[in-house]
């Protein structure tokens, strides 16, 4: 589903962000993307969202070659990429249902669709009854469930997730993981950025680590050590 | 928690409200092609899009309307001039086929003269029409129409002469025959003056062809200061709406579905703007018909003012709403394609 080769990102004033990163994810899989501030993990992200173009390399989401595909198809692309955001950016000049329904007026769903695809997306996340409030009266937590429902309403085959749960306590963090993983259940490909480290080992998923812009484990299948830190 | 209602039961949620359709018409049951339904809800976007933008402007109210009137103002001050200049020129055009010559005879010519001046003048092919006003005639006119009849009356004798009122033929209606033409007629001893029209028509449609280039570039400068208000005005509607449009582009939006609402912003600017113009230069010629009409009964003219047409008034809104929509094509254009979810996570580490 995502395949990184070699891909290095350099920004403007020579910053290298991400040096040399291989690594593949298939379809259904749930990872972790972990690594300390600066490390690279929003870069690596932005590339997939296709907010910045590698420097060097090829970055292949879905079996398209991403390096080179015109400005133009990237709203296209980014229909079938769902993003979770620690800050959530939700909308506060409208409601939960306006929230959630702004992937699907972008691609142009039928009008009638829209209210029944919203309400599923929200029942998913347990926030039905919430539709018509304004997100700002949510909490935290309530506010990110309501960012992963507008990450998955039009159905995304890949989930990424930027920090969900940085400004949450860990147990609703774990709500928000055990959606992620549901998700994962039904064949999306989910990549979380994070550096809880005690949630990331509780999940006993494959990680892939971060620092200074190399990947250093998780280019295969996760490694006993780095998970568990022995 | 509410996190474990999810995935695996959302089908058995009874329907939602509102959605209560009998045989839910999910895919074969419907009729329409998916090209059908992809137009349907391209042009449903745009009718929203189209009402959402109209509604935030109302819901501004004294600032949409505060750009209505700088639009409405700068449309209607050349608008304004140039339905003025269009009267005059009607003015003019009417009396340049009329374009007479007027002699004046000698006080002393006496009524033989008269006559045969007028047999000689008919008889010319360059002159297609001779009217004849006695002294006692113009007289009798001015006594009427001037407001002097009691002091005509301490006159001795009449003090107007003679006067023969010449159309010359088209052939030589231009500055060389008329001027021949003249020259000629002033060498009869008889004719103590002769005067054409012509000359202050000519100075009249020059000064209105003068007029006409200065009102256009009037209009053009403060069609682009139109422009160029309603970019700024969108170009604060962009910044205000920043988070909207990181938000769409980063959920697929493309460039167009981005700018769509900010065009239509740009056009219900312009067609308030172009109605503003259009009850000014209404309310404007209706408070200025009253003292035209009687300058001009007073130059015994034809000359009116002449408002809108319905074509008029279509072509101003029609050039008001292409003006508010180039100016917030030209503000999208510039600030719009600057903003890049690339600028989303400045806020987090």
């Amino acid at each position: 589903m995502i395949q990184f080769e070699k891909v290095s990102k350099r920004y403007e004033g020579g910053h290298t962000a991400l040096q040399g990163v291989d690594f593949e994810l298939s379809r259904g899989e749930l990872a972790f993307l972990t690594g300390h501030s600066g490390a690279g993990k929003s870069t690596l992200l932005k590339l997939i969202m296709l907010m910045e173009r590698p420097s060097a390399g090829h970055v292949i989401v879905g079996g398209q070659r991403l390096d080179q595909l015109p400005r133009r198809q990237i709203p296209f692309i980014r229909r079938h990429i769902g993003v979770v955001f620690q800050n959530h950016q939700l909308l506060f000049d409208r409601s939960v249902f306006d929230n959630v329904a702004m992937p699907l007026e972008v691609t142009g769903v039928p009008h009638r669709d829209i209210g029944r695809r919203v309400r599923a997306a929200l029942d998913k996340v347990g926030l039905l009854s919430k539709e018509r409030m304004n997100p700002i009266q949510l909490s935290g937590g309530e506010q990110q469930r309501v960012g992963i429902a507008r990450a998955v309403v039009n159905k995304p085959p890949l989930l990424l997730a930027d920090e969900p749960t940085g400004n949450l306590d860990p147990g609703l963090s774990a709500d928000i993981m055990h959606l992620f993983e549901q998700f994962s259940q039904v064949g999306v490909t989910v990549l979380i950025a994070s550096h809880d480290i005690a949630l990331i080992r509780h999940m006993e998923r494959r990680v892939l680590t971060l620092r200074q812009g190399r990947l250093t484990s998780g280019d295969s299948m996760p490694d006993e050590e780095v998970l568990y830190g022995r | 928690m509410a996190a474990n209602r999810g995935v695996s039961r959302p089908s058995q949620k009874p329907p939602a409200k509102g959605k209560e359709r009998p045989a839910p018409g999910r895919g074969a049951a419907r009729s329409r092609t998916p090209l059908q339904e992809l137009l349907g809800s391209y042009l449903s976007h745009h009718r929203k899009t189209a009402k959402d933008s109209a509604q935030r402007l109302w819901r501004s109210p004294v600032a949409s309307l505060m750009t209505w009137m700088v639009m409405g103002i700068a449309l209607a001050l050349p608008v304004g001039m140039l339905l003025l200049l269009g009267s005059l020129q009607g003015v003019s055009a009417g009396w340049d086929s009329t374009a007479r010559v007027t002699l004046y005879l000698e006080q002393n010519a006496g009524g033989d003269t008269l006559d045969r001046m007028r047999i000689q003048l008919a008889s010319r092919k360059d002159i297609t029409d001779v009217t004849v006003i006695t002294r006692e005639e113009a007289l009798a006119e001015f006594r009427a129409s001037s407001g002097l009849a009691d002091a005509l009356d301490y006159l001795d004798e009449n003090p107007l002469p003679d006067t023969l009122l010449l159309t010359p033929s088209a052939d030589i209606r231009n500055k060389q025959g008329m001027e021949a033409l003249v020259d000629e007629l002033e060498q009869v001893d008889a004719v103590a003056r002769v005067q054409v029209d012509l000359g202050w028509l000519q100075r009249l449609n020059t000064i209105t062809d003068l007029l006409g280039r200065g009102v256009w570039a009037l209009a053009l400068l403060l069609g682009a200061a139109v422009v160029l208000v309603i970019g700024n005005t969108i170009r604060l509607a962009i910044e205000n709406r920043r988070d909207e449009i990181l938000v769409a582009k980063l959920v697929g939006g493309t460039d167009a579905f981005v700018r769509r609402p900010f065009l239509y912003t740009g056009i219900w600017y312009g067609l308030g703007g172009g109605i503003i113009a259009f009850v000014l230069l209404e309310l404007t010629l209706w408070w200025m018909s009253g003292p035209v009409e009687h300058l001009a009964s007073l130059y015994r003219s034809q000359f009116e003012l002449s408002g809108l047409t319905f074509e008029g008034t279509f072509a101003l809104l029609l050039a008001s709403v292409l003006l508010g929509w180039l100016g917030a094509w030209l503000a999208v254009k510039r600030h719009l394609d600057a903003i890049e979810p690339n600028q989303i996570e400045a806020g987090h580490a």
